[in-house]
């Protein structure tokens, strides 16, 4: 049996590579072996990957019901071979799929599982402990949890992609799984765009003060002459469906060097996203808006006259150094 | 079509304040309001009866005062509201959150659909949800930003996420949880709020839910928090105002090189 193991699991490969890194750690901690889950149909590839960075298992479920991700069949098979193997933590991938996953096979397991953490670590009690933010991002939470399994969901970004080395041994599971219960219709991919806003070093984030989808332009053309890009705010990508991705507490978070609010109100959900920037920006019409609460330099003012007069500002300065 | 919305009555968080000297949240006497994306999960289970017909149930486990927000729910057009209100139900976990509203609703007549957020507005955990489908042994389906339609013993919804957009159809009784995109709620005119003080609401305890007082409070809960504060984080705040766009275009650029974030 594989008593106490620290287990990881997300259907992301890459976001299954910083769980690696954040189990190794735990694993070593603990003096245990570390696994990682790869359940799917035709994916003994990803279980081969995974086993060079460093788990010293890899449990592979490979089975027809598994082709698509379906949170109750994949509960299924997770809360089968749990119960079988008894691991002591199981470090899930905070996606929207993965959260949905966690919430299921926590309750099949009657466990305890912390949300959207940060950071996870052994106590010097040997529980499980987590930091995690709390009041939409206002605050910072730690947490224990008691239960075996604990199930910790861990945010994307935090860790560092675990490298290569060393070859787990890769245990192939044959388990009864039921069915998915979802019917799919139609699957639309969001294009995904090739610079990824958590990577840049600017970025001009624009919120619902911008009007039409054109003048977002305005702000790509201010975010390349900073050598940075544009973002936005969730109502501008859920809502509107201008971009496919969004800052914040149920986005992505960022912590640039400069960030630009461009009519953006600053609600503490998107706030909790930026927190981390090194100098934040806010251009608003309204002096009351909140991101001025949280900016170190703002312009109170129309953002379709302010924009184009900072590109003009910012081309001066160039030509004066060019 | 009977339909459950859970609603949590949370701490608004957009007024809470933290204790300057020790960072901790003040909890005593904060500002509380039904969660942003639970209301709409309210006004989508109202919007479905008015739709389809049927019956629309609020459960809200949470204090006294949270009878605010079911008065709130009822006015908005919800049928009835149950409050699960307990001290055994206070600061409690997700598990027990989920174990108390599955509790309440084997007490009512049946449903075909439960609707939750995708999170609450304080919690943000995303788990209650798909913790009470697992406890009941019914499929779920989260992140439903749009109900594309009812069929018999059947719905078919649209997910947003991360990489797409995800139409699928799930059978009966099921439980969804939806974004913040699925609706804009209503504001209840005065007549439906006045009518809504004779629509019913009941309160039940652990014990009438039987619920063993082990199962709950700290001792039932599997997660403690240790403690929560809000780190301290200087801004410079300086704002640049009543001046012509140009004028406050070449301050923050003199301000930005300042920085040292202009260029390279
Ligand atoms: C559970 C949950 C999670 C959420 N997660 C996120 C998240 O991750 N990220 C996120 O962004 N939001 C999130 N939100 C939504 C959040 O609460 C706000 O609704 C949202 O951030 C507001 O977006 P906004 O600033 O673009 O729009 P608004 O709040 O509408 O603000 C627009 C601003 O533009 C200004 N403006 C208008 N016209 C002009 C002009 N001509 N010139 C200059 N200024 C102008 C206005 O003064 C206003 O301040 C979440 C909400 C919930 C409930
Ligand atoms: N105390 C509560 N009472 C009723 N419903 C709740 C409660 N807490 C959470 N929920 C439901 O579960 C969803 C997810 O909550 P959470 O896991 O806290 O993010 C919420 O959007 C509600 O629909």
């Amino acid at each position: 049996m594989a008593e106490n193991e620290v287990w990881v699991y997300s259907e992301n490969k890459n976001v299954c590579l910083e769980l690696l890194t954040a189990g190794k750690e735990l694993s070593e901690k603990l003096n245990v072996p570390l696994a990682s889950l790869v359940l799917g149909h035709g994916v003994k590839d990803v279980a081969e990957e995974l086993s060079e960075h460093g788990p010293n298992k890899i449990y592979l479920i490979d089975h027809a019901s598994l082709e698509r991700f379906d949170s109750m069949s994949y509960a299924a098979a997770i809360e089968t071979i749990v119960k079988q193997e008894k691991p002591k933590i199981l470090l899930i991938g905070a996606t929207k799929r993965g959260k949905e996953l966690a919430g299921r096979l926590a309750a099949r397991l009657n466990a305890g599982c912390m949300s959207e953490c940060t950071e996870v670590d052994i106590g010097d009690d040997g529980s499980v402990i987590a930091k995690r933010a709390a009041y939409a991002g206002m605050a910072v939470a730690t947490e224990k949890c008691k239960s075996t399994p604990a199930i910790v969901l861990l945010k994307p970004g935090r860790y560092e992609k675990a490298p290569s080395g060393g070859k787990g041994e890769i245990v192939e599971l044959s388990l009864e799984i039921p069915e998915p219960s979802l019917k799919l219709i139609e699957f639309k991919p969001k294009e995904i765009k090739a610079v990824r806003v958590e990577e840049a070093e600017v970025v001009v984030l624009g919120g619902r003060g911008i009007k039409k989808r054109e003048d977002f332009q305005m702000l790509e053309q201010l975010a390349e002459m900073l050598g940075g890009c544009v973002g936005c705010t969730r109502p501008i990508a859920a809502d509107l469906g201008w971009y496919t991705e969004w800052v914040g507490l149920s986005g992505v978070a960022i912590k640039p060097k400069l960030y630009i609010g461009v009519g953006v109100s600053g609600a503490i959900q998107h706030v909790a996203g930026i927190k981390d920037s090194k100098v934040i920006v806010a251009i608003n019409k309204d002096p009351e808006a909140p991101i001025f609460k949280s900016a170190d330099y703002g312009i109170v003012g129309d953002l379709y006259e302010v924009i184009p007069e900072l590109i003009k500002a910012l081309k001066e300065v160039s030509k004066k150094e060019g | 079509m009977r339909v459950i919305a859970c609603a949590k009555y949370a701490v608004d968080v957009s007024e809470l304040r933290f204790d300057p000297s020790t960072g901790e949240p003040i909890l005593a006497g904060a500002k509380m309001k039904l969660s942003d994306v639970d209301k709409r999960a309210i006004e989508e289970a109202i919007r479905l009866k008015e739709k389809h017909g049927g019956h629309v149930t609020v459960l809200t486990v949470g204090p006294e005062s949270a009878k605010m927000g079911l008065r709130e729910a009822l006015a908005m057009g919800a049928d009835e509201a149950y409050l699960l209100v307990d001290p055994l139900f206070e600061g409690v976990d997700t598990l027990v959150t989920s174990l108390v509203l599955k509790k309440a609703i084997e007490k009512l007549e049946g449903f075909d659909l439960i609707i939750c957020g995708e999170a609450t507005s304080d919690g943000y955990s995303s788990l209650v949800g798909p913790r009470l489908a697992g406890l009941l042994g019914i499929p779920q389906v989260a992140y439903v930003k749009r109900i594309v339609e009812v069929k018999d013993g059947s719905i078919v919804v649209e997910r947003d996420l991360e990489d797409g957009y995800e139409v699928v159809e799930v059978k009966l009784p099921a439980l969804l949880t939806v974004t913040r995109e699925i609706n804009e709620p209503r504001i209840p005119p005065l007549p439906a709020i006045m009518r809504a003080s004779k629509k019913p609401m009941k309160m039940l305890s652990a014990s009438e839910l039987g619920i063993p007082s082990e199962l709950l409070g700290q001792d039932g809960s599997a997660v403690q928090i240790l403690e929560a504060k809000a780190p301290e984080i200087k801004r410079k705040g300086v704002i640049f105002e009543e001046m012509p766009a140009d004028e406050a275009a070449r301050k923050l650029v003199e301000a930005l090189i300042r920085e040292g974030v202009l260029g390279g």
